[in-house]
């Protein structure tokens, strides 16, 4: 009898677990989909994670992670103490926060513009056009760059036939900026216009037509209605890309250096790479990479922080 | 009657100020247009013309002193037709991998009966906002032996994060669920099923993924700059930087000028030339797969 009362106890519990296990054997097959995925993300992933502890360390290859002597902040000092310091955050922020400020608000416009295009035809051929350099490769739109402003290329001409006088664009520090902002402008502006094109499609045209029966004019329609409707993609793309400010465009910044604009150019990732890859100081170098990760996840805590305080929208 | 007219005639008469603005609207787009098309344009005339009409500013609308040396100088270097082949390698084995690996990936997360699907979901969305880095990234790749081979540059980026988000958006949308019970009844298998019955539902986000991927591979440089070193592995872009910025490669394709003025002027239409050779493949396709991206976009969109 006690033994039977007993058991009536147990089961639930135990017949609780037999149907998880056996919800996890029945759908055996979804797991094995998984996992190459997720033996991706753990190694490629999840172990570099781990191995970022050789920023700690003074990393030797052949005693591996595990072997190689800790050594604390040294290489976060070395680093911080540098006369190289101050200029990789002043160009990093620099870049990254006037293209933030410059390329932010652009695709807005042109959506915006786009949605008033009466002519579906135009509006098809224009917006087909205009996503288009986004394909382009990187390498590509470098070259562009130099062919366009070399000392004989099209920028000087035309700016010859102004009266001006001739720049070296490209050995120019000053130039670096404007040339790296300009040419991702002319690159992503379109392809970033898709998305608020969407939210605008979505907007409910009785919702113009109410506009329009009170009397509004495109412009007021424009900021009353069509505004508002994008409003809360804005915020997620907003907190989005201030949360990747640190994750500049490494590859464009790269290819655009030369010897010549290299003090305005050399940013934390390109430092980075020359630091570890070209000069091997591995532990070095994965001490600044994490400095900038680091960096980069609190800001994006906090902007969603701030954005979910002001406006309820949050990206968790 | 009269309260139509009415609303008609109130409709004209604001229609004027709108249509002040239209007229500007058109126009400015018109002028965003120019902005976007000439600097392409000018690249494909530019390859066509002789490299002293461009530099002395003569070279607008129109290509001037027609030549093709440019072109003839590409078709005979071999170094670009073996970046050529290289990336096409690259970018099909890569494509397969990619695109396997994600819509496994999505479809399984996309099913509510998985037993931690949060768990795994989070595991895998982390990895946007944190990572290693470049270094110890490296340095996996170098211990898995994978340096100097096409793997080096497949394997590391096989799965990205947001294409699963869109994949599995996608699958949580458009299967019913009435789909999967009614073959489980028919005891079908869930592999069975995601391949006679999802897969074949969901043409769509195949192709948006199979193209996110692919021209991510066709593009990319950086991985092949890190993880290769042996020229004959060198993808299409990489080559192509050695042209367009490092100014090296085309000494071998112009080796046989005498003069320094010859060689920077075949040189210079050479750089115009591979861009163009370089953006064929893509600028062929473009026009017709362009709605695909766009639909990616927006299932992404959609749940960000």
């Amino acid at each position: 009898m006690a033994r039977k009362a007993n058991h009536v106890i147990d089961s639930p519990i135990q017949s609780k677990k037999r149907i998880k296990l056996k919800k996890i054997l029945s759908n055996y097959q979804l797991y094995l989909f998984l996992l190459p995925a997720l033996i991706y993300f753990i190694v490629f992933h999840y172990v570099p994670m781990y191995g970022v502890l050789i920023a700690f360390k003074d990393f030797v290859a052949t005693k591996g992670i595990m072997g190689s002597p800790w050594v604390g902040f040294k290489h976060f000092e070395r680093f911080f103490d540098s006369y190289q310091f101050w200029t990789l955050i002043k160009n990093t922020l620099g870049l990254s926060v006037t293209q933030l400020i410059v390329g932010f608000p652009l695709p807005i416009f042109l959506a915006l513009m786009l949605n008033q295009i009466r002519s579906e035809k135009y509006k098809r051929f224009v917006q087909t056009v205009v996503y288009a350099p986004h394909f382009i490769s990187v390498v590509v739109l470098a070259g562009m760059i130099y062919v366009f402003f070399s000392n004989n290329g099209l920028i000087n001409n035309l700016i010859l036939i102004f009266g001006g006088d001739p720049i070296s664009f490209m050995a120019k520090t000053e130039w670096f900026k404007p040339l790296y902002i300009a040419s991702g402008v002319w690159q992503e502006t379109g392809w970033a216009a898709i998305i608020y094109l969407a939210a605008l499609a979505g907007v409910s045209p009785e919702l113009h037509e109410a506009a329009v029966m009170d009397g509004a004019n495109k412009w007021q329609r424009i900021f009353h209605v069509d505004i508002p409707a994008i409003m809360p993609t804005a915020v997620i793309l907003l907190i989005l890309s201030v949360g990747n400010i640190m994750n500049i465009g490494f590859e464009k910044a790269y290819l655009l250096q030369t010897p010549m604009n290299q003090p305005a150019a050399e940013i934390i990732p390109t430092y980075v790479y020359k630091m570890g890859l070209q000069q091997a100081q591995y532990s070095f170098a994965a001490a600044v990479g994490l400095f900038n990760s680091v960096i980069n996840l609190i800001l994006l805590i906090a902007v969603n922080k701030f954005a979910k305080k002001l406006s309820g929208t949050g990206l968790w | 009657m009269g309260l139509l007219a009415l609303k008609n005639k109130k409709i004209t008469r604001r229609s004027k100020e709108d249509k002040v603005f239209d007229i500007i609207n058109v126009f400015l787009v018109a002028i965003i247009l120019i902005l976007v098309v000439y600097p392409l344009y000018f690249i494909v005339i530019a390859s066509f013309s002789d490299p002293n009409m461009i530099y002395d500013g003569k070279v607008w609308l129109l290509p001037k002193e027609l030549t093709f040396e440019g072109y003839e100088r590409i078709f005979q270097d071999n170094k670009i037709w073996l970046g050529y082949k290289n990336s096409i390698v690259y970018t099909v084995v890569g494509t397969i991998v990619n695109v396997s690996f994600t819509l496994m990936a999505a479809y399984a997360l996309s099913r509510k009966d998985l037993y931690g699907r949060n768990v795994i979901m989070f595991l895998f969305l982390m990895t946007m906002f944190f990572s290693g880095g470049l270094i110890p990234t490296y340095l996996v790749v170098k211990n898995l032996g994978l340096l100097n081979t096409m793997w080096a540059l497949i394997l590391p980026k096989a799965v990205a994060v947001w294409n699963v988000i869109v994949a599995k958006t996608f699958f949580e949308t458009s299967i019913p669920n009435e789909l999967l019970e009614a073959a489980k009844m028919d005891g079908c298998s869930d592999a069975k099923f995601f391949w006679k019955i999802v897969l074949p539902l969901s043409k769509p986000i195949v192709a948006v993924m199979v193209l996110f991927y692919a021209v991510g591979h066709w593009n990319s440089y950086f991985d092949a700059l890190i993880y290769l070193n042996n020229e004959n592995l060198y993808p299409l872009q990489l080559i192509l930087r050695n042209i367009l910025i490092q100014n090296e490669a085309s000494t071998m394709m112009i080796s046989d000028l005498d003069s320094l003025a010859a060689k920077q002027r075949v040189s210079e239409l050479i750089k115009y030339g591979v861009i163009i050779v370089a953006s064929i493949p893509l600028l062929i396709v473009y026009p017709f797969v362009q709605k695909y991206f766009v639909k990616g976009v927006m299932i992404g969109g959609i749940k960000g």
